[in-house]
């Protein structure tokens, strides 16, 4: 499927600042399903000092803002072919050993919840297995927006009974490394045909299996992504993978404005 | 493989009889040897002490404090009861190492310290050493601190141990060991420096008489080092400057020392700034490109953006700099992971894999705590057994056991059963001694040694090091942090 994405994300400062910096993640890669055809990162307000591809294949642009700058936007723009593998991804081929993926991070530190989610994890046929942790989560926790927020940890959203996919991804991630599976998460944006204008970029979880590689699941739509879905960055969790993250210096407060719109 | 309990009961059986029992009999005094005539080194040393009067040796010794006093050179300790910027009590009688014993002993460190940059590069590339099964991989992986940023990162020159601390203890004429292996930030050069100095001001004629190697070169030794890993891109003379957490850090002392020696600039976080793609600083011409960072803050600290974001010490952006190849970061972020005490464990084992030589220098045989017999046989020992925490430093944290009462020996014997992989334990060692100047004249002190090794497109050792030595009778605590002092090393020329 031919898919095209305009990410604007526009952050407005109250008070001019005089010098912060962004670490954005926000290129896809060409990989199994995925060709990128083109892909632009326009930046105004600030300015792009450096970029690389980091320990995950992600690649980073850092940026900085100076000069008194109250207003910057990061547009991504671009063009890319999908096709449907049915969520896999494919065996393990960068320099991160696997077994860094079990490392639990703050955000995806298990509690009780977890610990019961990650019961229903066999090691025979932990495919299937997998499927059905996926259900069993996304009917504890039910998709509801702003109950929680991008700090809130797994355990945490699942206690609460209600979240967003940030917090399903968490705890198929928290639940499959209790149970020692490598599992990681992934940034992307997701092709709804009702629903073309987003004002959120998507995430879900990838989670290793033998023999068949990394395998993703969208626990909150209860599918593995297929050729709606475009994958942008990975990490050990939301804040690992973010797609921005900054650090300011000076009393301002920031106002984000996000829009996503992915079309045919 | 871990070893069996009666292994392990073997293995400790040989370090008592060797190193361990009946102390008095084996101990080795630098000065002495095992019997009452002198060690060959200390011959010139000891035609000129013998020739000098007691009471102006006492004199010069309080005239040592003073001069130290005015140099400013201080040393601030956490603990109770105690003021937090002390000076380092410093002996003014040498510890002297023949020109022989530091060749062998230099070629050891060399071995050690060529292995150890291999080893970290290994683990953030291929991993080699865990596919051959030489190191558990949960050891590397999942150690806090194996620095996941830093996988697939090639530093300047793939260097990653600019400087090395290692810290050697002798045990007989021949025998000497690794104690610790100091990759991340290790200090006290400056010690080895001003102690040297002050020995020469107020001891003039005995360097005249007795030929010792000099170690002033070293900040020279450090600059030119520095310089020949420069980041690829860098062009014309490369700038360094030496990153500081500021003047409330232990070693602010030396952090300016150096700065000062080398001749570059003394820089703390703040001062610094992303500017083109590169680390500048801010100076009143405008911002200047550094190429080499000299650091003396730890990993966790060095950049809020990448690490540890309540770290108001650091560099935010620091790292993706790094990774995009625009400055040098001396020790490299991720070199830490060496002086963990459970890959101590491994050291052996890690020269071997990557040397293809067998070590020139020992290791002190460490019980992994993680290992359930292991810890079966360490709580049954305590009493006879040093106890470290394996990501522990600066002596903080550990339990002499020989030394301790009965009550510090359970509680830390149930710290021990809640969290043994935390641990490591070691026979404690005879430590050679070296006498020191007290009231009645000269008595025997334990002593360690720490030899500076600078690693670049050479390796460079500044002959002697720093010689830290514990002040109590029958000590084995040498660390300045827990009242140790130091001494004047002297290397001798042939």
């Amino acid at each position: 499927m031919l898919l095209n994405v305009t990410h604007c994300t526009n952050y407005k400062f109250t008070a001019p600042v005089h010098y912060a910096l962004q670490q954005v993640k926000l290129t896809p890669a060409t990989r199994f399903g995925q060709r990128v055809i083109s892909w632009n990162v326009e930046i105004n307000g600030g300015r792009k000092e450096l970029s690389y591809i980091d320990e995950y294949n992600n690649k980073v642009d850092l940026l900085s803002i100076t000069n008194n700058t109250s207003n910057i936007s990061i547009k991504c723009s671009g063009e890319i072919e999908t096709t449907d593998t049915n969520g896999i991804i494919g065996l393990h081929d960068e320099l991160v050993p696997l077994v860094f993926f079990t490392r639990t991070t703050e955000l995806t530190t298990p509690g009780s919840m977890i610990r019961n989610f990650s019961k229903v994890i066999t090691r025979d046929n932990s495919l299937r297995s997998f499927y059905e942790l996926s259900a069993a989560i996304i009917d504890a926790v039910k998709y509801k927006t702003d109950t929680t927020n991008v700090l809130t940890r797994a355990e945490d959203a699942a206690q609460s009974g209600s979240g967003v996919c940030q917090d399903h991804a968490h705890i198929m991630i928290a639940a499959a490394r209790y149970a020692g599976f490598p599992a990681r998460y992934v940034n992307g944006y997701l092709y709804i045909q009702d629903k073309k204008e987003q004002s959120a970029s998507h995430a879900w979880a990838e989670i290793y299996l033998d023999a068949i590689g990394w395998v993703g699941f969208d626990v909150s739509n209860g599918i593995s992504p297929n050729d709606l879905y475009i994958r942008v960055a990975v990490g050990l969790d939301a804040h690992d993978a973010a797609p921005i993250k900054g650090i300011r210096y000076g009393d301002q407060d920031e106002s984000l404005l996000v829009s996503v719109i992915v079309e045919q | 493989m871990p070893l069996s309990l009666t292994e392990i009961m073997q293995n400790t059986k040989i370090n008592n009889t060797d190193i361990n029992s009946d102390q008095t009999k084996t101990q080795f005094d630098e000065m002495y040897g095992t019997t009452d005539s002198n060690r060959l080194p200390y011959d010139g040393y000891n035609e000129w002490f013998k020739q000098q009067d007691p009471k102006s040796l006492k004199k010069k010794s309080n005239e040592a404090e003073t001069i130290f006093r005015r140099s400013g050179i201080t040393f601030s300790v956490h603990g109770k009861n105690e003021p937090t910027e002390r000076l380092i009590p410093f002996d003014i009688v040498p510890r002297i190492i023949s020109s022989k014993e530091w060749v062998a002993l230099s070629r050891g460190l060399e071995q050690r310290v060529t292995a150890i940059n291999s080893f970290i590069h290994d683990i953030y590339h291929g991993q080699e050493i865990i596919r051959a099964g030489v190191i558990p991989e949960e050891l590397i992986i999942k150690n806090q601190a194996y620095l996941s940023k830093m996988i697939g990162v090639n530093p300047p020159g793939d260097v990653y141990t600019h400087i090395a601390g290692i810290d050697i203890i002798r045990t007989s004429e021949n025998e000497f060991f690794v104690l610790e292996d100091n990759v991340r930030t290790p200090s006290g050069v400056s010690y080895m420096l001003e102690n040297r100095e002050t020995m020469m001001q107020m001891f003039p004629e005995l360097f005249a008489s007795v030929r010792v190697r000099s170690v002033s070169d070293y900040p020279k030794n450090l600059c030119r080092s520095l310089n020949a890993v420069a980041p690829p891109g860098c062009q014309g003379a490369p700038t360094i400057a030496v990153l500081t957490p500021g003047i409330y850090n232990s070693a602010y002392f030396e952090h300016a020392f150096l700065a000062d020696h080398m001749g570059v600039e003394l820089v703390e976080g703040s001062d610094l700034r992303v500017v083109n793609g590169k680390i500048a600083m801010r100076t009143i011409l405008g911002f200047q490109t550094i190429d080499i960072l000299y650091r003396r803050l730890d990993d966790d600290y060095l950049d809020p953006l990448n690490f540890n974001p309540d770290s108001m010490l650091g560099v935010p952006g620091l790292m993706d700099v790094y990774k995009a190849g625009n400055i040098t970061i001396a020790n490299a972020p991720g070199t830490g992971i060496a002086d963990d005490k459970a890959i101590y464990s491994y050291m052996p084992e890690i020269v071997e894999f990557y040397t293809g030589t067998r070590p020139l220098l020992n290791n002190v045989p460490t019980y992994r705590c993680s290992e359930t017999d292991t810890l079966a046989f360490v709580l049954d020992n305590l009493s006879d057994l040093v106890v470290k925490e394996v990501h522990g430093s600066g002596g903080y944290g550990m339990l002499v056991g020989p030394a301790a009462s009965k009550r510090e020996l359970s509680e830390f014997s149930k710290k021990l059963v809640n969290k043994p992989e935390n641990y490591i334990a070691q026979p404690t060692l005879a430590l050679s001694t070296v006498p020191i100047l007290v009231k009645s004249g000269l008595a025997p002190r334990h002593v360690d040694l720490r030899p500076f090794v600078l690693m670049s497109d050479k390796i460079e050792i500044t002959p002697g090091g720093l010689t830290r030595v514990a002040l109590k009778e029958n000590s084995l605590v040498v660390n300045s942090s827990q009242g140790g002092g130091t001494k004047d090393t002297w290397v001798l020329n042939e």
